[in-house]
């Protein structure tokens, strides 16, 4: 049975803690499911630390994803996130590691924004390139190093992050705006 | 099949050459089928065995849009899905058609989305929709005789130029739906 009072007694935790000292983690739980807080600039030191530490040893990263936090009921500590799902094979430990990041320009265009800039984790987890990709094309969050940072899901011009809460869910026209082919445009 | 056994074997059949290119035309309507959703699935039933598309000449689906006359837009199109869809329309060899299938391809159906053509009709001349979600195989089966009926009457539209205008024939439902909950029959006389 799931226990629903958070005991934050994930074996990992004192282990990134005492790794890096200095550094502010927090770390939530729900249904014995752990989510390590972690700021934006630490992130990369600490998932290669996740993975490199044979203690820790997160050799699979199950998915990266993106979340918008705009308008959430329950607050948050910053508008975008991004959740690292990490998953160990010779531990049989799943850990999420979450980065909080703040943009500093309108959040409507596609204009880059160095606030939401993280490293990417490809060094790390190869298998984090298409993942890493989504998370670009449909949050605007843009990931250093990354060797080819294109959207994947959207076509290339699309002029929009679309599941950014400020976007409409039905677009602002692409979806009229495209070539009429006639019988005779042959 | 039984004309041949209907008149002598060394008679002459004559007949107009517009009726007997109609007649094959309309007779291998070869489906060049674009199955992107369920849809698909609803139209590989209509082509086997149970609903049978080859009573109609339309069984030959050609994955060439150059050897195929029957376009069947099957499952919802995204914007980015168009430029296939639109090249494989423009390949085709006239005479071709063009048969919307189901309510995401002729209106977005449930998904209005962004990145979800609303009707594949804004961008592609569409002859025939054939509404359902997804339509019964007697429904797409009443679409394609639709196509049949207009070659074989000759009732193509032009416009001044002699340009073929769409269809834009909707089939309406051939059946009725029985209320729900239906009674359970099992056991019954």
């Amino acid at each position: 049975m799931p226990q629903d009072t958070p005991t934050l007694d994930h074996p990992t935790l004192p282990l990134i803690k005492a790794a890096f000292e200095g550094v502010k983690f927090q770390a939530t739980e729900f249904r014995r499911q752990t989510t390590l807080i972690v700021p934006a600039d630490n992130a990369h030191a600490v998932l290669r630390h996740l993975r490199d530490d044979p203690a820790c040893d997160y050799d699979f990263l199950a998915d990266v994803v993106g979340i918008d936090y705009l308008g959430y009921p329950a607050g948050s500590p910053g508008r975008f996130a991004v959740v690292y799902l990490l998953v160990s094979y010779s531990h049989n430990r799943r850990l999420s590691v979450k980065v909080f990041l703040d943009p500093s320009i309108d959040t409507s265009g596609i204009e880059p924004d160095p606030a939401l800039e993280l490293d990417s984790v490809t060094d790390i987890w190869p298998g984090s390139e298409w993942p890493e990709r989504e998370v670009y094309d449909m949050f605007g969050i843009r990931f250093r190093n990354h060797p080819d940072l294109r959207r994947i899901l959207m076509w290339r011009d699309f002029p929009a992050h679309p599941l950014r809460k400020d976007y409409p869910l039905r677009g602002r026209g692409e979806r009229e705006t495209y070539r009429v082919v006639k019988r005779d445009s042959t | 099949m039984g004309l041949e056994t209907a008149i002598p074997t060394d008679a002459i059949l004559t007949t107009q050459l517009d009726r007997i290119i109609n007649w094959g035309r309309r007779s291998s309507l070869w489906p060049m089928p674009f199955a992107t959703a369920c849809c698909g699935i609803e139209l590989m039933s209509t082509a086997s065995s149970r609903y049978d598309l080859a009573r109609f000449g339309a069984e030959v689906m050609r994955f060439s849009p150059r050897q195929s006359d029957l376009l069947l837009v099957a499952g919802r199109i995204a914007v980015k899905m168009m430029p296939v869809l639109q090249r494989i329309y423009m390949q085709m060899c006239e005479p071709k058609w063009v048969l919307s299938m189901g309510a995401c391809a002729s209106t977005g159906g449930m998904f209005d989305t962004y990145a979800v053509v609303q009707g594949v009709d804004q961008f592609l001349p569409v002859d025939v929709y054939v509404p359902g979600c997804p339509p019964r195989p007697e429904m797409l089966l009443e679409g394609i005789m639709a196509i049949q009926r207009i070659i074989d009457e000759e009732n193509i539209p032009y416009d001044g130029d002699g340009k073929r205008l769409p269809l834009s024939i909707a089939v309406s439902p051939n059946y009725e739906p029985r209320p729900q909950p239906s009674e359970i029959t099992i056991g019954a006389t």
